[in-house]
């Protein structure tokens, strides 16, 4: 009888395990049908294309981009000596040096100021988090008319204190800053919502029991909310950095890479060495160059951030 | 919680300050689209007299209306493809269990790691050798995988308690079933988010369109906006602007329903 029980037990067994093998090979497959579809557009539109940039880094191309001869690390050891290309990284570095500091700091300055608890905050929070909504495009339209030398409000606005009118986007002193000026109006929307976002998940408990201590406002400022809010802020320092390496757009609109290549950006100049002047091999030694960049950012960020951001 | 009067007041006059500085440049821009031109160019501030010339001129001399056209199409299948593709991974996140999967996971963080502008010279020889340029399909398909919607998604999928799925799994539900009628309803909060969010990004998008659309066939708004710039610099700042402020008012309506969503859905994605 024990025999037979035995028997029955391991027949058991083997049953189950044969269902839960095919259960396993099942879900295998279901759960790859679900992803195939992102996994294919990855593939084709991410990874394939950054495999294919190092390539073409390496190459000789003709007109339409096809590799032609092979030139070893010449494209980069072209880049690294061209003064443009050193200027536009340093223009690069700077931009961004410009944009997420002042990103930051206005963004929280506005977030701490819409999270008071007051009648009609709401309409305040909407005119900050407005400019999530306003493209590119439309921006660098309305800053263009806010830079003109003689009509633009910028200067009149000076010329009331007497000072002399500044040529924003034509002098090569100005230029940049002036690029960066109108990106951190662009990069307020999102990043004042994010922080927004952040600082009303902060347990109102903290701060009350800091009232009955009778901490003071800044006291409150710099003992809970900066610390309570440093995953938010890590997060948004993350994305204004690798935003501000990918700019592109405003450069194009308000300065075209000028006056004297000085706002020329590094996405700028990989758009025009590759489509305008037709030098496939040295864009993409320069795109593999921006890739590094963000990748090493990023890493640098988590590595950094872990051991000084304070989780909950 | 009460506040002093004098600090509710102080707190009241900044926010108004900050608010008007972080308007004037769009609210300048509604003025001016306005503005008869010979007030623009003497630098009126407060116009005495509105036109609605600018708009006209503005429609007429560009074609405008296929332009935003245009942009609604591709920004809808943008929207679409992303929330078809992130539900669904998301789903294979959360419900599926087998091998491989947190590698896949992985595979899926590191695409964040790599920016679109470091790869756009292969995806634009990729889309002009599928003959993609000019088309709907090219301007869309390159962004219809993300990966900041599928962790998105995947925490919101993650609060669906276990038990449903066993229970549905004992009545005979399969997955593609229990997808469509207990995740996707249960979820429709972040998808309205990350719908809103998705829309808000392809209608703004300004390298890729400028790359894919070399006619007038399929061109978006936003480098229609472009050749405005650059065809009206003598002087016609009015239609400019109205080109611009036509630009901007679906995204800000869009942005003014949906910004307590998006803030709560963007925190949400942002940090867990």
């Amino acid at each position: 009888m024990s025999e037979a029980a035995v028997s029955i037990q391991s027949e058991a067994a083997e049953l189950i395990g044969k269902a839960k093998r095919k259960r396993r090979i099942q879900n295998t497959v279901k759960g790859l049908l679900f992803l195939l579809p992102s996994i294919i557009l990855f593939s084709v539109f991410l990874f394939y294309p950054m495999i294919r940039t190092v390539y073409l880094s390496f190459f000789l191309t003709n007109t339409s981009g096809m590799p032609t001869v092979f030139v070893g690390f010449d494209n980069f050891i072209n880049i690294f000596t061209s003064p443009l290309f050193q200027d536009s990284l340093k223009t690069t570095f700077l931009f961004v040096l410009y944009t997420v500091p002042g990103t930051i700091l206005v963004s929280l300055f506005l977030a701490v100021l819409a999270n008071e608890k007051l009648r009609g905050i709401g309409l305040f929070r909407t005119i900050f988090s407005s400019t999530m909504g306003i493209s590119v495009a439309a921006a660098s339209v309305f800053w263009m008319f806010l830079f003109h030398p003689t009509m633009g409000w910028l200067n009149q606005f000076l010329s009331v204190f007497g000072v002399e009118a500044i040529g924003w986007l034509t002098d090569p002193k100005w230029a940049l800053f002036s690029v960066a000026l109108s990106t951190i109006w662009m990069n307020i929307g999102f990043t004042f919502l994010i922080l927004l976002g952040g600082l009303q998940s902060i347990d109102s408990y903290l701060y009350e029991s800091a009232d009955i201590d009778g901490a003071g406002y800044f006291y409150k400022l710099r003992r809970i909310t900066v610390p309570m809010l440093s995953p938010t802020l890590f997060f948004v320092v993350t994305v204004t950095l690798i935003n501000a390496f990918q700019t592109f757009g405003q450069v194009d609109m308000l300065t075209r890479g000028g006056p004297q290549n000085e706002t020329s950006v590094i996405v700028y100049s990989i758009y025009r060495d590759a489509f305008v002047n037709y030098q496939y091999g040295t864009a993409s030694a320069q795109a593999v160059v921006l890739f590094i960049l963000i990748l090493l950012l990023t890493l640098l960020q988590f590595k950094w951030g872990e051991r000084k951001v304070h989780y909950q | 919680m009460s506040m002093p009067l004098s600090q509710k007041l102080f707190l009241y006059v900044l926010l108004t300050v900050a608010a008007i500085l972080v308007f004037a440049p769009a609210l300048l821009a509604l003025l001016m689209s306005f503005m008869p031109s010979e007030q623009i160019l003497t630098g009126t501030i407060i116009p005495d007299s509105l036109t609605l010339d600018h708009y006209r001129k503005a429609f007429e001399r560009f074609p405008l209306m296929s332009y935003l056209l245009n942009s609604l199409i591709v920004s809808l299948l943008i929207t679409a493809g992303q929330l078809l593709l992130s539900s669904l991974a998301a789903y294979a996140f959360v419900f599926l269990e087998f091998k491989g999967r947190d590698t896949l996971f992985f595979l899926f963080i590191a695409t964040m790691m790599i920016p679109f502008e470091a790869s756009i010279i292969p995806n634009f020889q990729t889309i002009r050798d599928l003959n993609f340029l000019n088309t709907y399909t090219g301007l869309s398909l390159p962004f219809f995988a993300m990966a900041f919607g599928t962790f998105l998604l995947r925490q919101n999928f993650k609060q669906i308690p276990k038990e449903l799925k066993e229970a549905s799994e004992i009545a005979g539900i399969g997955d593609l079933k229990f997808y469509l009628t207990v995740v996707l309803p249960v979820a429709k909060t972040s998808l309205v988010t990350l719908g809103v969010y998705g829309f808000l990004s392809a209608w703004n998008m300004y390298l890729w369109p400028l790359l894919a659309t070399t006619d007038d066939s399929v061109r978006t708004v936003q480098i229609g906006l472009k050749q405005l710039q650059s065809q009206e610099q003598l002087n016609e700042w009015g239609v400019i602007m109205a080109g611009g402020i036509i630009v901007v008012l679906p995204t800000l309506i869009l942005l003014f329903l949906g910004q307590k969503k998006l803030q709560k859905g963007l925190t949400e994605g942002a940090l867990k």
